[in-house]
């Protein structure tokens, strides 16, 4: 039976934790930059791109990114597959499902390419 | 196992509890954020190109409409965020143990949102 095979784990439960790993990382790079706002809230150009030039800066952005990826991911493919179905749309509703979820991933993977690009675009 | 059984999924003819208003909210919040992950990347590109690219965006952020778009983007973030630290707090055994501290936290959620989301406007449109 596949199923799910727009899905981004090869499980429920392999989503489950992963959806609140990459919370946590997201969190912690908000509080981080909400903290840094606090401290500095006018930075100049000079200052925030060192910040952002640094390596760690970059594989903590990097990492952000990724997070908000699969993040993005598992959260709307929930989604579609709830309320893009045959009961509530109608017969249609498995290739409309089938097509956003793919126009879905393609536009996850166009935003991590992009912020790879910025990040070491620098 | 009949498979003509009566089916009353209509959402609308059923009285919802917060519970449920604070979880669609999380999710209405979160297709929200996955758009708003694309003016996010425009803002951090121009502030990273060019020292003049990031006195343009300075600027652009004096404009009463990038000011609100902005301000949905971060109300939108700061709603997922609380609702999602709800769900971990949850997921570690607590609040979880009955319907009324599920009710209690959703409640606290909004109270925490609206105090956050004020915050946010008075930094976007204020300062």
């Amino acid at each position: 039976m596949v199923k799910s095979v727009t899905s981004l784990g090869h499980n429920g439960l392999s989503n489950w934790l992963l959806q609140r790993v990459s919370a946590l990382v997201m969190t912690a790079y908000l509080i981080f930059m909400v903290g840094y706002f606090f401290a500095n809230p006018s930075p100049s150009y000079e200052q925030w791109v060192s910040l952002h030039s640094s390596l760690a800066m970059r594989i903590f952005s990097l990492l952000t990114i990724l997070s908000i990826a699969a993040h993005a991911w598992i959260g709307l493919w929930c989604v579609l597959t709830d309320y893009i179905t045959v009961r509530l749309i109608g017969s249609k509703a498995t290739p409309i499902r089938m097509f956003l979820q793919l126009a879905m991933i393609a536009l996850i993977l166009f935003y991590v390419i992009w912020a790879i690009d910025i990040l070491w675009g620098i | 196992m009949k498979t003509k059984r009566p089916v009353n999924l209509d959402i609308g003819s059923i009285k919802l509890p917060i519970t449920s208003y604070v979880s669609i909210l999380h999710r209405v919040s979160g297709v929200v954020l996955f758009f708003a992950v694309a003016l996010l990347l425009c803002i951090f590109d121009a502030s990273l190109e060019s020292a003049q690219s990031f006195e343009s965006l300075k600027e652009c952020f004096s404009s009463p409409v990038a000011q609100f778009v902005i301000w949905a983007a971060l109300a939108a973030l700061a709603y997922h965020f609380i609702a999602g630290v709800r769900h971990l707090i949850m997921d570690c055994g607590v609040g979880e143990d009955s319907f009324e501290s599920g009710r209690r936290s959703a409640w606290l959620v909004v109270a925490v949102a609206v105090i956050v989301i004020a915050s946010i406007s008075g930094w976007v449109f204020l300062w």
